[in-house]
């Protein structure tokens, strides 16, 4: 994974996991690896790893098992939640930039349904 | 108890201070960043901690026993020039450390040379720079230490190696451990820091926790680095 060095790189690591997460690479109730193999993986500070799930786990998007690790949750109106929020983000930006080249809103929506 | 304490620490030279009441507290488990620019003062503080200068004023602490040899056995230093002897193969380089350091790793440090595909009877004169350096910090990062302190460990390296370095310091020091790490090479290493020290003539102005500094500026270590020391 590229970090941009200038956003702290545990809530790059957290947006990268809720997208996993979202976009169903992580299912709900799937193991997460232990901290130090994921900051390995992505080749980060085990401190920095271990504040991103912290992070994830207050948003309640993972859970820990006192003995067996941690966990994504299984709550799914909480991942649908999530994912909205993403998705109106994308839907926002997309508005914007369309609107930074003289599209109103609603020449931005009726071009997305046209044949490109 | 912090694992590295520097109290009002001064040193001079023939009378000019290259260091002027350096107070530090390290802890214990980080990854830290000593920046600054050439000439300010970083190789000297290091050498104080490891007890190759004597402050002129003030006390180094290492887990609360003043510096000495005791604390030359908890910490694993990379200087920034090679002592070691060119003639030497590698293996010898080895069995030089093992003989030396009762913290060594012998089985971890031919681990790690088998990954770089070193030739273990080549002497030390026969390899690139780039190969030296790395073959000294295989040897540091196979010290079970309780502090690491690397000077300038990405100095004469090609990009590749030094992401390399950068892997070999993140999976191979011991958890508790604490890495001190000095170099003007922010961009690169800023990723596996914890915290920041910045250093300009001779004290410290900034001892910070990196993604705090971000969030704050707004702005990678590396830009508050150049924005601070702007010229």
């Amino acid at each position: 994974m590229q970090f941009e060095n200038n956003i702290p790189i545990y809530i790059q690591l957290v947006e990268a996991m809720k997208l996993q997460i979202i976009a169903g690479q992580l299912n709900p109730g799937d193991r997460i690896p232990s901290v130090r193999e994921l900051a390995m993986l992505h080749k980060v500070n085990p401190n920095t790893m271990q504040k991103a799930l912290s992070e994830l786990e207050d948003e309640a998007l993972i859970y820990t098992e006192r003995t067996n690790g941690k966990f994504v949750t299984e709550d799914r109106e909480l991942i649908a939640k999530h994912k909205k929020i993403y998705a109106d983000r994308l839907a926002t930006r997309y508005l914007e930039s369309m609107a930074a080249i003289g599209f109103d809103a609603e020449a931005a929506i009726s071009y997305i349904g046209k044949e490109r | 108890m912090a694992l590295l304490e520097c109290k009002h620490v001064y040193k001079a030279f023939d009378n000019r201070f290259i260091l002027t009441d350096v107070n530090l507290t390290l802890p214990e488990g980080k990854i830290v960043g000593l920046l600054g620019k050439n000439g300010t003062g970083k190789s000297t503080l290091i050498k104080l901690i490891n007890d190759l200068l004597t402050p002129t004023e003030g006390e180094i602490l290492v887990k609360g026993l003043p510096v000495g040899v005791e604390s030359k056995k908890m910490i694993a230093y990379l200087p920034e020039r090679t002592y070691l002897d060119k003639n030497m193969t590698v293996e010898q380089v080895v069995g030089f450390f093992e003989d030396f350091y009762e913290n060594f790793d012998s089985e971890k440090a031919r681990k790690l040379l088998r990954e770089l595909d070193l030739d273990p009877t080549q002497k030390m004169a026969k390899m690139s720079k780039g190969m030296q350096e790395k073959v000294q910090l295989v040897l540091v990062m196979s010290r079970k230490a309780d502090l690491y302190i690397l000077d300038e460990p990405l100095g004469g390296v090609d990009p590749a190696t030094r992401d390399y370095i950068l892997d070999t310091i993140l999976t191979n020091f011991n958890e508790g451990a604490s890495v001190l790490i000095s170099t003007h090479l922010i961009q690169d290493i800023e990723r596996i820091l914890d915290e920041v020290i910045f250093i300009d003539k001779g004290k410290i102005i900034c001892h910070e926790d990196c993604d705090t500094l971000r969030e704050r500026e707004n702005a990678s270590i590396d830009e508050i680095f150049r924005r601070t020391f702007k010229c």
